[in-house]
């Protein structure tokens, strides 16, 4: 599978979703001014990778900040991490960002997919 | 020449810290959000401070890019919207206003009365309601923006529409963030 790499910016994320090394990462701040438009290449990628992935993939989350839109999208792509065996999240927050460790709370109760929780 | 003195005494005493009127898009929501960020940083404010703040800002900004456009009435009048950030001792205070068509006025209304008649748990099941639900409108808004304001600011979020003409409104929204 070809490897998914967004550069971070300003407003939207750095992506790395890697399977032949098995990095699937998404950091940093999002409030791109189209999310679903940003997201719709992530989606997709998680999308093929479900048919065929690798026996445990550990999804790592560390985001500073995003917007209401990008959370929508962020409970679209957790949704799609329920379609893939061996999924994993884990969600880290900075360790007095209390908002964010909620968010990561909020999302493990919408989504089936087992949560781990850190700081950094 | 006074108007520039007037108008710079009544940012002091409205202790305002930032305002900006005109145009409103992404480019420059990131560029307000970077001045806001800097000014904060040079008075040393806390990190968890910092960051709700600039979650209130951006909510609030995206909303006038989506939803604010100014428009004109003929080339020398048009209704922009204006946004500002505010500094007393122990709060923020995140202000912005636009013009909006009277026919809007009501469904914004009652949006933001649901909101307001809420506590912190009611707005947590409400997000939660909403985000499983919703799906991202045309103009990328995700309905959820009112619902963040208040709960990140943990206050009530005040507001008003002030008639304008025939067609239309103001709409001023205010949201305080405390320090303590």
């Amino acid at each position: 599978m070809e490897i998914l790499n967004l550069e971070g910016t300003e407003d939207t994320p750095k992506i790395i979703l890697d399977k032949a090394n098995g990095i699937f990462e998404i950091s940093g701040r999002s409030l791109p001014e189209d999310s679903a438009e940003f997201y719709q290449p992530v989606l997709d990628w998680l999308e093929a990778y479900a048919s065929e992935p690798n026996p445990s993939s550990e999804f790592v989350f560390k985001l500073e900040y995003f917007n209401t839109a990008s959370s929508k999208l962020i409970l679209d792509v957790l949704s799609k991490l329920e379609d893939i065996s061996g999924a994993k999240i884990h969600w880290y927050f900075h360790e007095d960002d209390e908002d964010m460790e909620e968010a990561g709370q909020e999302f493990s109760e919408l989504v089936e997919v087992s949560f781990e929780f850190s700081t950094y | 020449m006074k108007y520039v003195y007037d108008l710079h005494k009544s940012m002091r005493e409205q202790n305002l810290i930032l305002v900006y009127e005109g145009e409103f898009t992404q480019e420059i929501t990131k560029s307000v959000l970077a001045m806001a960020e800097r000014n904060m940083d040079s008075m040393g404010e806390e990190s968890s401070i910092k960051r709700k703040v600039f979650n209130v800002m951006v909510e609030c900004l995206q909303n006038i890019v989506k939803h604010g456009e100014g428009y004109k009435v003929d080339e020398s009048v048009s209704y922009d919207a204006v946004f500002m950030i505010g500094k007393k001792d122990e709060e923020y205070i995140i202000a912005s206003g636009n013009p909006l068509y009277n026919n809007d006025v009501e469904k914004l209304r009652c949006k933001l009365d649901q909101v307001n008649e809420l506590d912190k748990d009611g707005l947590k099941q409400l997000y939660k309601e909403i985000i499983k639900s919703t799906t991202i409108s045309d103009k990328g808004g995700a309905g959820l923006g009112f619902v963040d304001m208040a709960r990140k600011s943990g206050r009530k979020l005040e507001y008003d529409f002030i008639p304008v003409d025939e067609e239309r409104s103001f709409f001023a929204l205010r949201t305080t963030i405390g320090r303590e």
